[in-house]
């Protein structure tokens, strides 16, 4: 999951990462009384949980609490990617001598942490990696062992850092680096880490994304995500809370299966005989009867959809399960739309009985499936 | 031959006194294979059908110095422990079946294996089967039978899947690894291809990938420089939009890395055969084979 840059900058300031001085608003009056206790200019950013704030308008500077008041009221009333504002975050400016870029994340093929340093910080981060490779230092962390003191000392100097400098970026490296432990961190980084015309070294903006599945250890974090507020659209996080994975595409076909590698394969097919997903969802191992009747409403719930493809291959999941969801499903279906069915494996002709006492048919071949799920809707929209 | 595990394979269940642990152990003794004995902590000294329980990974191993597989149904915050634990006994082959375990978690155990020279399978993985010999896994083993065709996946039902259509097609299969569905794994493409290619009662070798991630491309270089041996490989996900994890937490597009496109194409210049369905598996094993 990803934090808030307030969220995450508490957690920045937990180990002692330094920060400028801050306070977080929900409404503008709030924003001017912030910044009038600051004093001086401010800059007020949108606490939205999407990647290129900056450059949607999500940040915005004020000179004065006046300022402050105008834009921040302006800041509230914006969306950004889809993401509504609802609190702002002032904080004091920064005179910009330098900015810096360290961020740690996981490296997926070396199964490894991997802590990134540049002297070449800010927006363009990503484009001075593709431009200049050489501008940004990369350093393999031993997972055991964890990141050293010499090793981050290192990791700066290659960056182009000497002196002082060498030992301040390697101390903030090093706090980072406690950051992503204690936060089972999937990713943190500062971009960008200001070095002021004073020579302070400031976080000025903060990113950390949590691993979901560490969220037992972390309480207050998992106990936000129930309450509600996360990135999620409302019918992912109810099928997520039934046990399932569902995300929303932009086709007319539904799609029901389990596995999430049969479902993306399942969808592949759909667009293989020209149709298009209007969703993935995984119901899961061992979907019950109840799951499944659950999945075809959440599926059903998206407008677009016009034909549904339910596709099981039955291994741990019980074909006879699937069968009766679907049967008890259909007196509770908000609408009637053409639903294809492949099903076959553990209790396949159980399963089978359910569905034809019921006057469902099925198929046991995806590929049969697919071209007809896809027929189905060609002859709605020629209609 | 087969890979990893065959009728020499003794198997030591960690969680076996758990439902799925239970149910498990049953069906991969109704297969076949050589489940010894197995751990809960605090429930030593019990049995569970007949089978041995013991609080560690240790003692079980100095019982039966035979041991040389586990397989793991512990909960993911206990998973972890338990993976570690097998691997620091010396067994050579440890099976994390849990989902959801943190990966961090994961990176340790990982590289504890690779220092001590274990293979760890998983995590989020079906198992391990070779067919006719050893069980080493949660997949129905209907789809499966005996042959010359080594399968590798990142993913379950879609293991079982192609393995249908193969079997169907009249194509057995020498061994399937479920390599897991995490963005992190032990087992990679690479190790697995390898062994194939060293086992001689291995013809050819299907890859079942998926979006996101670069172990497919790493294979792909991998193929380019050192199989000799047919590669067919499917993957899945071309649909798959940009920055929406589809259900694995592996399998994810982001950025320009991890697409199915680059990836088919990669593997394509490698000199795999790169299938558009799984059902299109046993015309590409007819013209090659």
């Amino acid at each position: 999951m990803r934090l808030f840059e307030y969220e995450a900058k508490e957690a920045f300031r937990q180990v002692g990462l330094p920060l400028s001085p801050s306070g977080l608003a929900t409404t503008a009056e709030e924003a001017a009384k912030i910044a009038k206790e600051l004093g001086g200019p401010v800059v007020i950013k949108a606490q939205v949980l999407a990647g290129g704030r900056g450059k949607a308008g999500g940040i915005k500077f004020a000179d004065t609490p006046d300022d402050a008041k105008s834009v921040a009221e302006e800041l509230l009333q914006m969306t950004i990617h889809e993401h509504p504002v609802h609190r702002v975050l002032v904080e004091q400016r920064l005179e910009i001598q330098q900015e810096i870029y360290l961020g740690i994340t996981i490296d997926r093929s070396q199964r490894r942490p991997v802590a990134i340093c540049s002297a070449m910080g800010g927006v363009d981060i990503e484009q001075v990696a593709e431009a200049h490779p050489e501008k940004i230092t990369r350093f393999w962390v031993d997972p055991i062992l964890g990141l050293r003191d010499f090793e981050a000392r290192n990791i700066a100097k290659n960056a182009g850092f000497e002196g002082k400098a060498m030992i301040q970026v390697a101390d903030m490296l090093l706090r980072l680096w406690q950051v992503f432990i204690r936060n089972d961190a999937e990713l943190t980084e500062i971009n960008p880490l200001i070095v002021t015309t004073k020579g302070e070294y400031i976080a000025a903006d903060a990113r950390l994304n949590v691993d979901d599945n560490s969220l037992f250890r972390h309480k207050t974090l998992a106990e936000r995500v129930s309450s509600g507020i996360s990135e999620q659209t409302e019918l992912e996080q109810i099928a997520q809370k039934a046990g399932m994975t569902y995300v929303e595409l932009e086709g007319n076909i539904g799609i029901i299966g389990n596995g999430a590698g049969l479902v993306m394969a399942t969808m592949d097919a759909v667009k293989y005989y020209g149709g298009a997903p209007a969703n993935f969802l995984d119901v899961g191992g061992g979907a019950t009867a109840e799951r499944m009747s659950q999945a075809l409403g959440i599926v059903l719930s998206h407008p677009d959809v016009e034909a549904v493809f339910i596709n099981i291959l039955g291994g741990i999941t019980r074909c006879d399960e699937i069968a009766q969801g679907i049967v008890d499903a259909q007196p509770k279906l908000p609408r009637k739309v053409p639903i294809v069915i492949r099903m076959i494996g553990t209790r396949e002709k159980e399963g089978a009985a359910i569905l034809e006492a019921a006057n469902i048919p099925f198929l046991d071949s995806m590929d049969t499936a697919a071209k007809r799920v896809v027929n189905f809707v060609s002859e709605v929209d020629s209609a | 031959m087969t890979i990893l595990i065959d009728k020499k394979t003794r198997i030591l269940v960690q969680g076996i006194t758990g439902r799925e642990g239970y149910f498990h152990t049953q069906a991969m003794l109704e297969y076949g294979s050589s489940v010894v004995a197995g751990t809960t902590p605090g429930k030593g000294g019990q049995e569970s059908e007949g089978l041995p329980v013991f609080d560690s990974v240790i003692e079980a191993k100095e019982q039966f110095p035979e041991l040389n597989a586990s397989i793991i149904f512990v909960p993911a915050r206990f998973a972890a422990d338990a993976a570690t634990e097998a691997v620091d006994a010396g067994i050579k082959v440890v099976t994390v079946i849990t989902e959801h375990i943190p990966i961090h978690d994961e990176m340790r155990f990982i590289e504890l294996a690779r220092r001590q020279g274990s293979y760890v399978v998983g995590p989020n993985t079906p198992g391990i089967i070779s067919p006719g010999q050893c069980k080493l896994g949660i997949m129905p083993a209907h789809v499966f039978t005996p042959g010359r065709i080594g399968l590798i996946s990142r993913s379950g039902t879609l293991t079982y899947e192609v393995a249908a259509s193969l079997t169907d097609a009249g194509f057995g299969q020498s061994t399937a690894i479920g390599l897991g569905g995490d963005p992190i794994v032990g087992m990679s493409f690479v190790d697995a291809l390898k062994l194939f290619e060293e086992d001689k009662e291995t013809d050819a070798t299907v890859l079942i990938g998926e979006i996101g991630g670069s172990a497919e491309e790493e294979a792909a270089i991998y193929i380019k420089e050192n199989i000799s041996k047919p590669v067919i490989a499917y993957i899945a996900g071309r649909t798959a939009p940009k920055g929406k994890r589809m259900g694995h937490a592996g399998a994810i597009v982001s950025g320009k890395t991890g697409t199915a496109d680059g990836k088919i194409k990669t593997l394509r210049k490698a000199g795999a055969i790169v299938i558009d369905r799984p059902i299109d598996v046993d015309e590409a094993l007819q013209k090659i084979l």
